[in-house]
C-alpha cells in the first residue's frame, strides 16, 4: 500500500523538503500532502521586504512553475492544521478536512513575538512575517501615518525600519540591548552600525524597553512610551522583537518541546517522542539545542528529512549543527558575522580594524594557534565570502592584513586561490570550492551562470557570487583562457575596481593610487593617457564622498584631464576650440540667443545650431576662451560640458504647454532634470530627453535615459543610444510620479557610474552586466543590493556640490594662467590658427597647418595596454 | 629656477619658472625663428622639449596633450590631443608609427 506523507507548512523550509522529496523520486511512489495556513504558496520570505517598493508576491514565489502538479503533490492552502493525532496518525484542518498520514512533517516556522506592552492590540501595531503584513503596514502608511516605530533593533527590526523608511516615514528604532543587533555584532560593531543607521535618518534609541503603546479616543496609536521616561509620538507600530518556533500543535499532540521551545528532534530531524513524526526549519530544537532563526540550518534540515525518510533506517543523512553566519544588506548598510563572531573561545584574540567616520568596521577572533575562529564586519563585507570558508584554518595572509579595506591588503594576500578544496563557497547550496572547480575543469563550464546551473552555487541567498565569480575565473586563467582585463598598462585593476578602490578608501590623488595599486611595474611612472582621465572622473563622481574638490582642475586633477577638460572646452582640427553654453531642455530667450550672436560677431566665431538642441562656437583660441566666458557668464550662461564625459544635454519636445496633443509640461522637466545633472562626471557622456507624449518628437528612445510622458505620469526609457551603434532604450519602469521618476533616475545614473567600464555608454553597459536590464531593474528599483539609499545619497551629494567650473575659472587668475597660447609670449596669439572665409561664416585653413596634402585620418591612435 | 630651451642657432631661450609647470602636463613656447616648441615637466621633476607641431593633423597642439610613460622606469611620452599618438619625450619618435617623417623636433632645457 502507498504511504502518505504529510507536510504542515508550506515556507520555504517546507518547500525545499518538496524539492529534496522529488529529487530522490518519493513522490513517485507515496502520496505527497501540503496543508498550508497561508493563502499562497511558499514564497521567499527573506526578500519580504521588497514588496515594500513593488515586488509582486507573485515575484516571491519559490515554487517552480507546474513542480506540485508534475510531481502530483497534493495542496491546501488557506487552511491551517488544528489538531495531530498521533493514535490515529491523522491530521485536522480548520475547515474540518481530516487526512490520515504515515509521516509527518512539520515545518511551521515561527510566530512573531510580541512583548506584553498595554496598548499592543490597538489600530497601526502590526507585526512582520508575511506578505499580507505587509499589505496591512503599506495600507496604514499610505492611509496617512507620518511616523513609525519599530520595537526591535535586531535584524529583522532594521528591515522593518528600511520598509517604514522607504514608506516615507519618519522612523524611530527602540531597542531593548546596548546596541543594534546585538546576537550579530559585537560593541564596536554595533557603533558602527548605529552611525550608519543614523546617517540614513533612522533615530535609534537603545538600552530602553517600550512601555506603553498610547492610543487616542477611538483606539489609534498615538505615540510610545519608554522606559527612560520620554515618549515617541507615533502612528505605527511594528514589532519585530524576535520570533518563537510554532510548536502549539506539537505540544498538544503530546511532542516533547524544548525549554525555551521549539519541537525536540534527533540528529535525523525526527521527533524524539514520535519515529513517524518529523520537524523542521524554524519549528525545530535540533540536536545541539538551538532553534535556527535562518533559513540555511533549515534548507540542511529539509535535506536531512528527506534523505531519511527516502533511506529509511540505514540512511547516513544527520544534522548535528549549522553555520550562523549572516551576511545582510539593511538599509544599504552592510552588515555580516560568522563564527565564533564574539570570541567566546578560550585564549582567543580580536584583530579590528576601525574606520568611524567611514563607517566601517572589521573583527577578527583568532584562536591561540592562528587559526581564524569569526568576525564581524559592517560597512565593508568584501571579504566576507573569503574569510568565511577560511574559519577553522590558519589564514596564508596575517590577520592584520586581512581586516585592510580591499586594495590595501597585498593583493596576493586574500584571494580564493588560498582556499582549499574542501571550503564550502556556498553555504546555501552547500558548495564546495572543489566542486565549483570541477564544474569548469571537468563540466566544461566557462561562465558564472552555467557554473550557477550545474552547482545550485549563488542561487540562495547571493552572497557568495563575488567570490565564486573568482574562482570561475582563476579556474579558467589555470587552464590557459586568461584575459587582462585591466584598464590598460598601469593598472590591472578595471575601472569599477578602481571606483571601489577610491571610494573606500578615499584616495583623492591619482599619483597615491598609481604608487599603492598600479601594476607593480608601472608604479613610479608617469602613468598613461588612458587612465588618467579615467580616475580624473573617477574622482570627480566620487567628490563629495571621498573629499576631494569638486572643481575638475583642482591641483593634480588639473593635470591628469584630457585636453578638453583641461581648457572646457573642445578642441578642433586646427588646435581652436568649440564653445557650447548649456541650454537646459533646448528653452532658449531671445535676449540670450542675441548674446550668443554678439559674442560670436565680436570674436568671429563660426556658428552652428548642434543636433543636440543647443549652438556651438567654433574657431576660438586658447587664449579668447576666458573673455568669451567672462561675457558668457555675464549674461546667466554655464559650461554645457560639451568636452567631458558628463552630462549632455536633456532634448525636449514643446510638450502639453503648447502642443495639442501633449498630456505632460515636458520642457519643464527636461529642464530640471538637466540643471539636476549638469556637471555629473560618468564613464562616458550621458544624454537625455523628455516628450511629451507618445508620439515622441524629443527621441527619447534613444537617449541612454529617456522620459515619455503618459496621462497619469512618465515611463522612464534607459539604455538607448544613437551614434555608431545605435539602440533603442528599454522600458525601466512606468507611470511614474515627478518624485519617483527622479528618485529612479538618481538611483540609475549612480549605478551605472559605479559600475560601468571606461567608456562604456548606458546601452553597452546594459548589454553586459550579468542578468541585463532585469538586474539592473532589481537593483535600482527593487532595491535587491540594498544600496539605494547610498545611491540617492550620493547623487544628492552631488547635486548639492554642483558649481559651474567657468564661473569659477573666469575669477581665480591662478586658473586663468594656462589659458595663453604662449607662455613665454602671453600676449602674443597663436598665427597658426587661422581662417578662411567660407558661406559667409569661416573655416579653419589647413593649408597653413599641413599644405594641401594632409591624409585624413579617423581613428584614434594605437594606443595600447 | 627659471627653465630655458635651446632653440636652433644655440641660443637659450628663457620659458618660465620652474614652479609655473604643472607636472604630466606642457606648455608652449614661441622661439625667436618663430617655430614653437613644447615643454613638459614629469612627476620627478624633469624637463623636456619637443616641436609643439602633431605631424599627423598639422596643428600645434602637443603641448597640450598628456604625459604618460611605459612602466614605472619608462621614458616619459606626450599623447597628441587631437588623435592620441605618442612621442618619446626624449627622442622625438612617434611610437605609434615608425615612419620617420612622423618624428618630431627634440630640444635641450635647462634650469637655472
Ligand atoms: C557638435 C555636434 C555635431 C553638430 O554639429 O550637431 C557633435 C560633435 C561631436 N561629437 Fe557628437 N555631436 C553632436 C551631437 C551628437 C548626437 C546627437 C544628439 O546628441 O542628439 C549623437 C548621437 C546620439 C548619441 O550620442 O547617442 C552624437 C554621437 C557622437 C558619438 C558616438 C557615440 C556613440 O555612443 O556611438 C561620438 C564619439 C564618442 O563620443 O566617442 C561623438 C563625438 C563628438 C565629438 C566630441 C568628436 C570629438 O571628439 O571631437 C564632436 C565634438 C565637436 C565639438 O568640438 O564641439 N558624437 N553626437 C553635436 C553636439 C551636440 C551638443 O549640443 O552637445
Ligand atoms: C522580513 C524577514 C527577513 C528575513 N531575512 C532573513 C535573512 O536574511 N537570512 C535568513 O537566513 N533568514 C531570514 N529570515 C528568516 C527566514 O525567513 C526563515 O528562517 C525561514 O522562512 C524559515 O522557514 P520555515 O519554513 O521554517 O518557516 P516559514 O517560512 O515561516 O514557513 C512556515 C509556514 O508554516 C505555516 N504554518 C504554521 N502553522 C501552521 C499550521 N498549523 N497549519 C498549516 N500551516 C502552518 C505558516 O503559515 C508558514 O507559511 C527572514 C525573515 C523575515 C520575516
Ligand atoms: S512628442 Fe507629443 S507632445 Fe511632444 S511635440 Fe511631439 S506630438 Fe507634441
Ligand atoms: S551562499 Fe547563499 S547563494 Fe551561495
Amino acid at each position: 500500500m502507498t504511504q502518505t506523507i504529510v507536510l504542515i507548512g508550506h515556507g520555504m523550509v517546507g518547500q525545499r523538503f518538496l524539492e529534496e522529496l522529488a529529487d530522490r523520486s518519493v513522490p513517485d511512489r507515496a502520496r505527497v500532502v501540503v496543508l498550508g495556513e497561508e493563502p499562497r504558496p511558499a514564497y521567499d520570505r527573506v526578500h519580504l521586504t521588497s514588496c515594500f517598493t513593488g515586488t509582486t508576491p507573485d515575484e516571491l514565489s519559490m515554487v517552480p512553475e507546474g513542480f506540485l502538479e508534475r510531481h502530483g503533490i497534493e495542496t491546501h492552502l488557506g487552511d491551517p492544521v488544528t489538531g495531530v493525532d498521533r493514535e490515529a496518525r491523522t491530521v485536522t484542518t480548520a475547515a474540518g478536512r481530516v487526512v490520515r498520514y504515515d509521516t509527518l512533517v512539520l515545518a511551521t516556522g515561527s510566530y512573531p513575538f510580541v512583548p506584553p506592552v498595554p496598548g499592543r492590540d490597538a489600530t497601526g501595531c502590526f507585526v512582520y512575517r508575511t506578505v499580507e503584513d505587509v499589505a496591512a503596514i503599506t495600507a496604514h502608511a499610505g492611509a496617512g501615518a507620518r511616523t513609525g516605530v519599530v520595537v526591535g533593533g535586531g535584524l529583522l527590526g532594521l528591515e522593518a525600519a528600511g520598509a517604514l523608511r522607504g514608506l516615507g516615514l519618519a522612523t524611530h528604532v527602540v531597542e531593548f540591548n546596548s546596541r543594534l543587533m546585538a546576537i550579530q555584532v559585537d560593541e564596536g560593531g554595533g557603533r558602527a552600525l548605529r552611525r550608519a543607521v543614523e546617517e540614513l535618518g533612522v533615530t535609534v534609541h537603545t538600552g530602553v524597553a517600550g512601555q506603553e503603546i498610547t492610543t487616542d479616543a477611538s483606539g489609534a496609536v498615538t505615540g510610545m512610551a519608554l522606559s527612560d521616561g520620554t515618549t515617541v509620538e507615533a502612528d505605527l507600530v511594528v514589532f519585530s522583537a524576535g520570533v518563537r518556533p510554532r510548536d502549539a500543535l506539537a505540544g498538544s499532540a503530546g511532542l516533547a518541546v524544548g525549554e525555551r521551545g521549539g519541537v525536540v528532534v534527533d540528529e535525523r530531524c525526527r521527533t524524539v517522542t514520535d519515529p513517524a513524526v518529523y520537524a523542521i526549519g524554524e519549528c525545530a530544537r535540533t540536536v545541539d539545542g538551538m532553534v535556527y532563526g535562518l533559513v540555511a540550518p533549515g534548507y540542511e534540515m529539509a535535506a536531512t528529512a528527506a534523505e531519511a525518510i527516502a533511506g529509511g533506517e540505514e540512511c547516513a543523512a544527520a544534522f548535528h549543527s549549522a553555520d550562523t553566519s549572516t551576511k545582510l544588506k539593511l538599509l544599504g548598510v552592510d552588515v555580516a558575522s560568522f563564527g565564533d563572531a564574539h570570541g567566546t573561545a578560550d585564549g582567543c584574540l580580536d584583530v579590528v580594524y576601525s574606520d568611524a567616520r567611514a563607517g566601517v568596521y572589521k573583527k577578527l577572533v583568532v584562536g591561540g594557534d592562528g587559526a581564524l575562529l569569526g568576525g564581524v564586519l559592517v560597512g565593508d563585507v568584501e571579504s566576507y565570502g573569503l574569510l568565511r570558508p577560511m574559519t577553522g584554518t590558519v589564514p596564508p595572509a596575517p590577520p592584520e592584513q586581512l581586516v585592510l579595506p580591499a586594495g590595501l591588503a597585498p593583493a596576493t594576500a586574500l584571494g580564493p586561490s588560498a582556499l582549499p578544496d574542501e571550503a564550502v563557497i556556498c553555504s546555501c547550496h552547500n558548495v564546495s570550492k572543489g566542486a565549483i572547480r570541477s564544474a569548469v575543469t571537468d563540466g566544461g563550464a566557462t561562465t558564472v551562470p552555467e557554473v550557477k546551473k550545474c552547482t545550485k552555487a549563488g542561487t540562495g541567498c547571493g552572497s557568495c557570487l563575488r567570490v565564486l565569480g573568482q574562482l570561475v575565473n582563476d579556474e579558467l586563467a589555470a587552464n590557459g583562457v586568461a584575459v587582462d582585463t585591466g584598464l590598460c598598462g598601469c593598472f590591472a585593476h578595471t575601472r569599477q575596481e578602481l571606483y571601489e578602490i577610491v571610494r573606500s578608501l578615499r584616495i583623492t590623488g591619482y599619483r597615491e593610487l598609481l604608487d599603492r595599486h598600479g601594476r607593480p611595474e608601472a608604479r613610479g611612472g608617469e602613468g598613461c593617457e588612458i587612465c588618467k582621465p579615467t580616475v580624473a572622473s573617477i574622482i570627480a563622481s566620487l567628490a563629495p564622498v571621498v573629499g576631494a574638490n569638486g572643481y575638475v582642475l583642482d591641483g593634480e586633477q588639473a593635470a591628469l584631464q584630457d585636453t578638453n577638460d583641461h581648457f572646457l572646452a573642445n578642441m578642433q582640427r586646427n588646435g581652436s576650440y568649440s564653445i557650447v553654453p548649456r541650454v537646459p531642455g533646448g528653452e532658449i530667450s531671445p535676449e540670450k540667443l542675441i548674446v550668443i550672436g554678439e559674442v560670436a560677431r565680436d570674436f568671429g566665431l563660426y556658428t552652428k545650431i548642434t543636433g543636440a538642441q543647443r549652438i556651438d562656437m567654433f574657431g576660438a583660441r586658447v587664449d579668447q576662451l576666458p573673455m568669451i566666458w567672462a561675457r558668457l557668464v555675464e549674461a546667466g550662461f554655464e559650461s554645457g560640458h560639451a568636452y567631458g564625459k558628463a552630462l549632455r544635454t536633456v532634448k525636449s519636445c514643446v510638450g502639453s504647454t503648447w502642443c495639442r496633443y501633449g498630456v505632460q509640461d515636458s520642457v519643464r522637466m527636461a529642464v530640471d532634470l538637466e540643471l539636476r545633472y549638469r556637471g555629473l562626471r560618468s564613464p562616458h557622456k550621458l544624454k537625455s530627453a523628455v516628450s511629451g507624449c507618445a508620439r515622441e518628437c524629443a527621441e527619447a528612445m534613444g537617449k541612454d535615459f529617456g522620459i515619455i510622458a503618459t496621462s497619469s505620469g512618465w515611463n522612464l526609457y534607459v539604455g538607448g543610444n544613437g551614434g555608431a551603434t545605435p539602440r533603442h532604450a528599454d522600458l525601466l519602469a512606468q507611470d511614474l510620479s515627478d518624485a519617483e521618476l527622479v528618485r529612479l533616475i538618481d538611483r540609475f545614473l549612480m549605478f551605472y557610474i559605479r559600475t560601468a567600464d571606461r567608456l562604456e555608454r548606458t546601452s553597452t553597459w546594459l548589454e553586459r552586466v550579468e542578468g541585463g536590464l532585469d538586474h539592473v531593474r532589481d537593483v535600482v528599483v527593487h532595491d535587491s543590493l540594498g544600496i539605494c539609499g547610498e545611491l540617492e545619497a550620493m547623487m544628492a551629494a552631488h547635486v548639492a556640490h554642483y558649481r559651474d567650473e567657468w564661473a569659477e575659472t573666469i575669477n581665480d587668475p591662478e586658473k586663468l594662467r594656462r589659458f595663453v597660447s604662449f607662455v613665454n609670449a602671453p600676449g602674443a596669439p597663436d598665427p597658426t590658427v587661422a581662417f578662411v572665409p567660407e558661406r559667409d561664416q569661416h573655416k579653419p585653413d589647413l593649408t597653413l597647418l599641413a599644405g594641401p596634402t594632409l591624409p585624413i585620418r579617423t581613428l584614434e591612435g594605437s594606443a595600447s595596454k | 629656477m627659471k627653465v630655458e630651451i635651446q632653440a636652433a642657432d644655440g641660443g637659450w631661450v628663457p620659458v618660465c619658472g620652474l614652479a609655473e609647470l604643472t607636472p604630466g602636463r606642457g606648455v608652449a613656447v614661441l622661439l625667436p625663428d618663430g617655430q614653437q616648441a613644447a615643454v613638459f615637466l614629469d612627476r620627478r621633476g624633469r624637463t623636456y622639449a619637443i616641436g609643439n607641431r602633431d605631424p599627423f593633423s598639422g596643428a600645434y597642439v602637443l603641448s597640450r596633450g598628456l604625459l604618460g610613460s611605459r612602466g614605472g622606469s619608462g621614458r616619459p611620452f606626450v599623447a597628441s590631443p587631437l588623435l592620441k599618438q605618442r612621442f618619446d619625450l626624449s627622442t622625438g619618435r612617434c611610437i605609434d608609427d615608425p615612419d620617420p617623417a612622423r618624428t618630431v623636433p627634440v630640444y635641450a632645457t635647462r634650469s637655472r
